[in-house]
This record gives C-alpha cells, sequence and structure tokens, in this order.
C-alpha cells in the first residue's frame, strides 16, 4: 500500500483544485470576480480533466486503451441536454429548436420523465452501465486486447456518431441539442450559474482524484497494475481477471458519463460531433502527453492541450489538427511517458531521477 | 488421495500440420520431483501450457487429483485448485513491489483472505526462503534477472501448491544462484506435492530429479532416473550427445 504525503503531487493537486472553488465560490458577486468567460473555461477544463482521469483509470493502470471513451461522454452530455430541455420546457414552455424543426409537436415517447432530474441520471448510469458492460464482457470475454480493442473502440464511436446524425431518432439529429434555459429550477447563462456550474465541476473532479487515488492504490489497484504488466501470470494465480477489467472498465465509463454531464450545461449544447473518432483520439492525447499512468498526469494533460486548443481556437482554428497530430507522433515516437520523460529528462538527472520519479510515481505501491 | 498426482493422458497439440505434443502420456506423482528434459522445441514448455490451462490440446485429456480434468476449467481455477507454474522467460509485474508479488500470491482474491499479521508473516517467511528479504520494497522492474527468477518462484510457492512447475528455473542462473535453487528445491519437496521441474542444466537436474522424463518431438523418449537416462543410447544420440 503507498502512502501519501503531505506533499506529494495528488494531494497538492487536490488542494489547488478545492482552493480554486472556493476562491471562485466566495469571490462570485464581488468585483475581484473572474469574468464569466474564464469562469466558464475552468469549470469546461474541469470536466475535460475528469474524461481524462477515466481514460487513464483503464489505460494507465489496466493496458487497456480506448478509442472510444468519446461514446460514454456524450452519453452523461445528451442524457443531461434531455433533462436541460424537458425541464426548460416545463418552466418556460420553449418548444426545443429540433422539434419544431422535424415539425414535431410534442417530445417522442422515450422522453417521458426527463424533467425529472434523478431520473435522468438514473437512466444515464444504466445506459452507460449496459452499453459499457455488454461491450467489455464480450470483448474481454473473447480475449480481445490491445491494438484490436482499441480499434473496435473507435468503430463503436463512429457508429454511434452516424446514428445520432440521423435526424429522426429524436435526439436531436445534425444540429444536436441546444437552448438550455434553466437548470434545476435556476435561469441558465447568468454569472451565477456560470459560477456555480464552474465550482461543481471543480468539486466533482477533486472526489474523482480522490476516488481514483484511493482505488489504484489499495489491493484491487495493484491487481490493476498487475492484470496490465502481465495478464497471463495473473491470470495463472488464480485470480479471474475477466471480472476485474469488466469492473475497471464500468467505472470509466461513467466517470467518463459524469464527465459529460457536467460538460453540457457548461458548453450549452451537444451535437454529434463529440462522437467524431477525433475528440476520442484527443482524450487519449492528453492522457499520452500527461504521461499515462499517472493520475496528475492525466488531469495537466488535458488542461494543458485544451487550453492551447481554446486559445488556437480564436486566434489560428486551422492550425489545430496538425498540432493534434503532431503531438500524437512526438507522444509516440520520442516521448511514450509524456511529460513524465521530459521531466525525467531536463530536471531531475541531475537531482536524482529516482526520487523524482518516485515523486511523481502515485502509482506506485 | 491418489498418489498420482498428474496424469496426462493422450494429449496432441497441434501447430498449424505440426504436433507440439503427439498423443502423450505421462504420470506424475506426489511426493516426487519430476525434470522434464528434451532438446529445444521438444515440446516442454507446451506441456506446461496444458497442464496450466493456456493451450487446449486438440486431443487428450489432463487429470488432477485422478478427478478434475484440467483440459476443461479456466486457466484461473486451474491456479485455485493448487497447481502453480514458473514461466520459462521471467514472468513479474514491473510495477509492483517485491512484497506485493508475495502478496499477491499468498493470498488469492480481489479482497484480502487472510488477516493481516498472518500475511505479513507468511510474506516475510517467504521472502526469507527466497532470499529477497532485502529487496522487499524494490520494484520488481529494477531487479536483476536471477532476482526476478527467485521473485516469481517465491510468488508461486507462496500459496503452497499441491504442484508445482518450474519452467528453467536456472538458465541465466550463476552456479552459487544455481546451487541454492537446487537446495530450495529439494526443501519444496513434501509428500503431499508434486514438483514438475524443465530444465536443460544437467548437473542441476541430477541434483533435483527423483526422475527423469525425455520428451522428443512431443513424445516421450525415455523415463527413468538420471543415471539410466546417462547411459540411454537414443537420448545420448538426440539430446545430451550434441
Ligand atoms: N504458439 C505457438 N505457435 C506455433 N508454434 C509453437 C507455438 N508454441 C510453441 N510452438 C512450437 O512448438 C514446439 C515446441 O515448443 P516448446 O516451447 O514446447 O519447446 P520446449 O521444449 O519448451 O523448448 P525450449 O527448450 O527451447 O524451451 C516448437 O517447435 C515451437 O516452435
Ligand atoms: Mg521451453
Amino acid at each position: 500500500m503507498s502512502r501519501i504525503g503531505p506533499t506529494s503531487p495528488i494531494v497538492l493537486l487536490i488542494g489547488l483544485i478545492i482552493l480554486v472553488a472556493m476562491a471562485m465560490a466566495g469571490l462570485a458577486g464581488t468585483e475581484f470576480a473572474l469574468s464569466r468567460y474564464l469562469a466558464n473555461a475552468i469549470g469546461q477544463l474541469a470536466a475535460f480533466a475528469v474524461l481524462a482521469i477515466s481514460l487513464d483509470l483503464i489505460w494507465g493502470y489496466l493496458g487497456i486503451l480506448s478509442l472510444g471513451h468519446g461514446l460514454f461522454f456524450a452519453l452523461g452530455g445528451y442524457l443531461m441536454a434531455m433533462y436541460l430541455l424537458k425541464h426548460s420546457f416545463e418552466i418556460t414552455a420553449t418548444v426545443p429548436d429540433f422539434l419544431q424543426f422535424m415539425g414535431w409537436k410534442d417530445f417522442p415517447f422515450y422522453w417521458a420523465g426527463f424533467e425529472f432530474f434523478p431520473y435522468a441520471l438514473a437512466v444515464a448510469v444504466v445506459v452507460t452501465l449496459l452499453v459499457s458492460g455488454i461491450f467489455g464482457y464480450v470483448s474481454f470475454r473473447s480475449r480481445v486486447g490491445g491494438v484490436y480493442f482499441a480499434i473496435i473502440t473507435q468503430a463503436l464511436v463512429y457508429v454511434a456518431m452516424l446514428l445520432m446524425f440521423r435526424n429522426d431518432t429524436g435526439f436531436g439529429g445534425n444540429n444536436g441539442m441546444t437552448g438550455f434555459t434553466v437548470l434545476f429550477g435556476w435561469p441558465m447563462g447568468t454569472s451565477g450559474m456560470i459560477t456555480a456550474l464552474a465550482v461543481a465541476s471543480l468539486l466533482v473532479l477533486a472526489w474523482v482524484l480522490l476516488g481514483c487515488r484511493w482505488l489504484v492504490g489499495s489491493r484491487f489497484g495493484a491487481l490493476m497494475l498487475a492484470t496490465r504488466d502481465d495478464e497471463t501470470r495473473l491470470r495463472t494465480m488464480g485470480y479471474e481477471t475477466l471480472r476485474l477489467k469488466l469492473i475497471v472498465w464500468c467505472l470509466s465509463a461513467l466517470i467518463a458519463m459524469l464527465a459529460g454531464m457536467l460538460y453540457v450545461p457548461q458548453v450549452g449544447i451537444i451535437n454529434p460531433r463529440v462522437l467524431s473518432p477525433e475528440l476520442s483520439l484527443e482524450i487519449a492525447v492528453w492522457v499520452a502527453i500527461g504521461g499515462r499512468g499517472h493520475l496528475v498526469g492525466a488531469v495537466i494533460g488535458a488542461l494543458l492541450v485544451n487550453a492551447v486548443k481554446f486559445w488556437l481556437s480564436s486566434a489560428a482554428p486551422e492550425i489545430w489538427p496538425f498540432i493534434l497530430s503532431g503531438l500524437i507522433v512526438l507522444v509516440v515516437l520520442v516521448f511514450p511517458n509524456g511529460l513524465m520523460d521530459i521531466a525525467k529528462f531536463k530536471f531531475v538527472r541531475p537531482m536524482g531521477a529516482k526520487r523524482l520519479a518516485a515523486d511523481l510515481g502515485e502509482s506506485r505501491p | 488421495m491418489s498418489l498420482t498426482a498428474l496424469l496426462v493422458d493422450g494429449v496432441t497439440v497441434r501447430f498449424g500440420s505440426f504436433r507440439a505434443l503427439d498423443d502423450l502420456s505421462l504420470a506424475i506423482d506426489y511426493g516426487e520431483v519430476r525434470a522434464i528434459i528434451g532438446p529445444n522445441g521438444a515440446g516442454k514448455t507446451t506441456l506446461l501450457d496444458v497442464i496450466s490451462g493456456i493451450t487446449r490440446p486438440k486431443q487428450g485429456r489432463v487429470l488432477f487429483d485422478g478427478a478434475t480434468d484440467l483440459t476443461e476449467i479456466s486457466e484461473a481455477a486451474i491456479a485455485r485448485a493448487g497447481l502453480r507454474r514458473k514461466f520459462q522467460k521471467p514472468s513479474v509485474f514491473k510495477g509492483l513491489s517485491v512484497r506485493r508479488h508475495i502478496a499477491i500470491g499468498a493470498d488469492v482474491g480481489f479482497r484480502a483472505r487472510l488477516d493481516a499479521p498472518a500475511l505479513e508473516d507468511r510474506i516475510d517467511e517467504v521472502l526469507e526462503i527466497v532470499g529477497l528479504a532485502d529487496q522487499a520494497g524494490r520494484l520488481a522492474g529494477e531487479l536483476s534477472h536471477g532476482q526476478k527468477q527467485w521473485l516469481e518462484i517465491g510468488m508461486v510457492l507462496a500459496s503452497d501448491p499441491k504442484v508445482l512447475m518450474l519452467d528453467e528455473p536456472v538458465a541465466g542462473l550463476t552456479d552459487e544462484e544455481t546451487e541454492r535453487t537446487a537446495a530450495l528445491v529439494r526443501a519444496l519437496r513434501r509428500p503431499d506435492r508434486a514438483i514438475v521441474v524443465v530444465e536443460h542444466d544437467m548437473d542441476f537436474v541430477e541434483r533435483i530429479a527423483d526422475r527423469v522424463t525425455v520428451l522428443h518431438e512431443g513424445r516421450t523418449l525415455f523415463e527413468g532416473s538420471m543415471a539410466h537416462v546417462r547411459a540411454d543410447a537414443a537420448v545420448v544420440d538426440v539430446y545430451l550427445g550434441r
């Protein structure tokens, strides 16, 4: 069992996140409050960081690469959007654009109950568990792994995208869903709401970090690393790795779903592009850049890449794909452990690679 | 309890048209240390793969304790029945500490079954046996080749297996380490345990084995004591003489 000292990176990071959340909450409404743009960006970044952690959990700690994690993110996002639209409709009687577009007078029958948040949440959890559970069971059962698994997950997210692009499914079609006006009875788009959503996202991020740290430090976490390092070895010592992989895979899907639920009210829209293979690839890039198998690394990777992306999206949006591809090549060929490699390379050698490696290595038992 | 621990009965394994094991039958008893020798590619590792459930034979069965057909249950179930195996290529978990390996080997399950003090005692005991007590906190990935071999042996014997299979346990070890491994194998011999050792080092085999099975092209070429093996013309011809 690994011990976490008060100055270990993960404790510092969680402390920082909570501090930012408290400062944002405390300063809200005063002259020192963050701009709406910045508060919103922090909230979205926090949601992406949660998404990065979900992938790191299965890729970094279990060795299973998913290139389709956007699927679970979108699942959370779409079901959250359904709640928002239904709830907004109930209070303000605004008919969602996509219904008008289709010439429908009323919501399809399967939207029933979505104005009630606990129901929407329960549906999100159940659907995520069903999809991830069935897909995981079938794949792990037939011992599909490595590149093959990654390719299948990518195909899965692509199929989901094609499905959601259809306009007749009642999920918004290619325009997606937007026009959310009310959340939990409060109007959306106000500074108060933006701050509240960002603070909530930060707190969820802190909780997810804490929970995952506890998991990977536990006996079960050691078995995850053992599965990653040599699954056959572990299996031939009496461990049913299928069950272990399935549990972590479903947990990871749930965390990604949670990230999607946090993301959609902050960005104000969800459409099938969230299901594009590129986004799912990008999640893997965040984790790879931060250094897989390090929870702190996943968060830093998500923040760094997205900060660059936010900035570029106004400065020079057309070069983003090139930057992204360049990052992939760099990470694959030069720095297989992302920032961890760079850190070791540059600063650590002189002062003892061991120490920093030990500091950074929360995966270490 | 039957005296026969493992009964390999007419097992054939094919890779394409090639027969790695060809209608192989042999019995291994409790209380013995059985060495399996033979030239490269004779099928020694494949035999252990079949017993541990990694490779499923085309034909034949492997009876454990005269009752359980190991060709029909999962690798994990085979292990839980009391069979453990060290791989030819040292197989350890590079991201885990030495201590954690022994814990995983001693206490099988997602949640700990043994109470903490009992487990700690068992870990200390095993680390002492395999001579890694002073390495307990290190990551397996940082160990030397010989230490990895010993760690894997420690990991598989931590659960007190009824059948212990060691695939080339002294490959790449120094003379002194080989000597210690031989002493360890002899010390692990018990009336209620069968030990199967695959090895190319004939002096080592001579020291540890009660009986020797010589495999050649997936079949048994000879079975008997090491002295008889050395005297057998066919064995000298295909293996020892080269
Ligand atoms: N998965 C596989 N696919 C195809 N051929 C295989 C496979 N595994 C083993 N073989 C072949 O089966 C034969 C027996 O291999 P095995 O590993 O059992 O030999 P061995 O007796 O352990 O040899 P060594 O002393 O070199 O370890 C070899 O010719 C090998 O190339
Ligand atoms: Mg072999």
